[in-house]
């Protein structure tokens, strides 16, 4: 039989998104065969989370420990290689995320498992896990084959698959004890740190004007400025603009920043990567302004521009003065 | 404090027309403009600001080939002091890179050792923290802050949603440093003709006793454009009309 673990991710008392989209794609692959999908759940204090668990995953296996109370890697990294190594299952899926890119390379390494990051789709020729990847900003697949293994390792890119939703038939919990012996100085898990308020607030906008690395530099701001302001909107940006303090953090649209929902979302000089898309598909229409044809931006856009933002955007902003 | 920095010398492939290979295993390069890897950039200026603040000496090593040697220099024009760069196998995986740099920082004295995140490339962002369990040592990934004292580091990561956390980390360690760590510093042209002078080391894999290269856990078959799905309407005409027909448009869908 094969078996199928999920790593469920779940911070400040609640189970993120992506481990039901780990599960959706768990379930679909395992379909008609003859297999079995099980959430890894480890943490302490999680009967909540295990029964809410429960309603989206056949078996639910629980490891509580004190010290598995934040993501802490050194720890989940010795409880995953005793399970890993205990059950043997085909495949561990984490998500490409905060908790995955911490664990996932150094448990390969340590179990000498193949491990994919950041897949996009993954196939089975046999026992051969072959894997697709986004690579160069989302402009090129690359079709990876992994070593042949008992087990594999990937992490799948967060946002891209449907998750799995809640089912009236509950499925197992099973608890499994904590071998955790040794607590460990080398790393400490502290605090988090919450996002400061302050400023206006993009995810409530309804207009945003967002502008990317692709402006070339904050002189060109002032423009984007007026044009927002003129629209009855705001101005957001991808990461590097923040980065390169062209604007404030609290501006920053992505998986890093802020998800946001606006009517009407332009995009100018903006490639598309998916930390910064998977924080945008709520808007209502997407329009990107971009220079290359093959910009990533336009598979999630409604309407597109090809061109230099210097040849658009002053006719827009002269055109629009006065409309909100 | 002795700080090692992996870098990466890649291709800026944001804006460029890309067109894949005849065998089909990887992108056409030689039309392609190279620098060094944004992630690394920071990691290499973060190096630089942590010596500044705390002694010691920066050493920026590098995989790759000959071509290598000029992100080699901008990391000492930067601020590093020594580079080093190990020959490339004819193939590898990020498992492979790492076990290259495993065995090569080995013999190095050295108290915290930085990498980029990821590369802008192939972003498979697993050499950092795969060399740090092979050397035996505590990492953290997507570092956005470090602060030193009495042999820790207080890093913080950067997670979702703009949330962060605190983590304190024992040395020797290693972290992959995100975008944004520090402003990056315009490098002078005197900074570059000063790198010229600095120690520059180049060492081939027979050297380091690989003699066959082991079997790779990922295998490359082929690289392509992703299928066309679906695609912005895109509008047409002079930028006038453009203008006019997306004016039109944001006018109804502001409804
Ligand atoms: C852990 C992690 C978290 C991240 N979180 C986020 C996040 O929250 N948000 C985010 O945005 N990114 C995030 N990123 C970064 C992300 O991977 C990309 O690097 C980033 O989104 C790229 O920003 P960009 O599109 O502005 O720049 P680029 O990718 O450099 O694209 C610039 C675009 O501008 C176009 N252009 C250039 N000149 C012109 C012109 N004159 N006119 C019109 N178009 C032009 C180019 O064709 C290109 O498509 C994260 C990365 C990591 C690893």
């Amino acid at each position: 039989m094969t078996e199928i673990f999920v790593l469920v991710e779940h911070r400040q008392g609640k189970i993120r998104e992506v481990t039901y989209e780990l599960l959706g794609w768990g379930e679909r692959w395992i379909g008609q065969q003859e297999g079995r999908l099980t959430a890894l759940l480890l943490g302490y204090g999680v009967k909540e989370l295990a029964e809410e668990l429960s309603m989206r995953a056949p078996r639910v296996l629980v490891v509580e420990d004190e010290r598995l109370k934040d993501f802490n890697s050194i720890y989940y990294q010795r409880v995953l290689s005793s399970l890993l190594s205990r059950y043997q299952p085909l495949l561990l899926l984490m998500g490409h995320t905060a908790y995955g890119m911490e664990l996932a390379p150094s448990l390969s390494v340590e179990l000498d498992l193949p491990l994919a990051t950041d897949c996009i789709d993954l196939s089975f020729e046999g026992r051969q896990l072959k894997a697709l990847r986004s690579i160069y900003g989302g402009k090129i697949n690359a079709h990876v084959t992994l070593k042949e293994s008992k087990t594999y390792m990937i992490t799948l890119r967060p946002g891209i698959f449907p998750p799995k939703m809640p089912e009236e038939k509950k499925g197992t919990i099973v608890i499994e004890p904590s071998p955790i012996q040794e607590t460990t100085e080398r790393k400490r898990f502290l605090e988090y740190i919450e996002a400061p308020l302050t400023g206006e607030d993009i995810s409530q906008a309804e207009i945003l004007v967002s502008v990317g690395q692709g402006i070339g530099g904050p002189e060109h701001l002032p423009m984007f400025e007026e044009l927002a302001k003129s629209l009855g909107g705001m101005i957001s940006c991808s990461r590097p603009v923040v980065d390169r303090n062209w604007l404030p953090k609290e501006r920053q649209v992505g998986i890093s920043g802020k998800t946001v929902k606006p009517k009407i979302y332009i995009a100018v000089g903006i490639s598309g990567a998916f930390q910064h898309v998977t924080a945008i598909k709520g808007s209502d229409t997407i329009i990107a302004i971009n220079k290359d044809p093959r910009a990533p931006i336009f598979g999630v856009a409604d309407y597109g521009i090809v061109d230099d933002f210097q040849n658009v955007i002053p006719l827009l902003k002269e055109k629009v003065k006065g409309m909100k | 404090m002795n700080i090692i920095v992996c870098v990466k010398r890649v291709p800026k492939t944001a804006e460029a027309d890309l067109f894949i290979e005849k065998d089909g295993k990887d992108i056409k390069k030689d039309h392609l403009v190279f620098a060094l890897n944004d992630w690394d950039s920071y990691a290499v200026r973060e190096a630089v600001l942590i010596k500044e603040r705390y002694g010691g000496e920066v050493m920026a090593i590098t995989v790759g080939p000959e071509d290598s040697k000029e992100v080699l220099t901008r990391c000492l024009a930067m601020g590093a002091d020594r580079a080093l760069r190990i020959e490339e196998p004819p193939c590898f995986d990020a498992l492979l890179i790492a076990k290259i740099l495993a065995r090569v920082i080995q013999g190095q004295p050295f108290d915290l050792i930085l990498t980029g995140v990821q590369t802008e490339d192939d972003g498979w962002g697993q050499v950092g923290v795969s060399l740090a369990q092979l050397l035996g040592i505590p990492h953290a990934s997507i570092v956005n802050r470090i602060e030193i004292e009495n042999g820790k580091a207080r890093v913080k990561r950067e997670l979702e949603g703009g949330l962060e956390e605190l983590l304190e980390v024992r040395l020797p360690a290693l972290f992959t440093i995100q975008t944004g760590i520090n402003e990056p510093k315009y490098v002078s042209l005197a900074a570059i003709l000063e790198a010229e002078e600095k120690e520059m080391k180049e060492v081939g894999l027979e050297e380091l006793g690989w003699t066959s290269m082991e079997s790779l856990y990922a295998t490359l078959d082929q690289v392509s454009f992703p299928p066309a799905g679906k695609m912005a309407e895109i509008l047409k005409g002079s930028p006038e009309e453009i203008v006019n027909q997306l004016t039109e448009i944001i006018k109804k869908k502001k409804g």
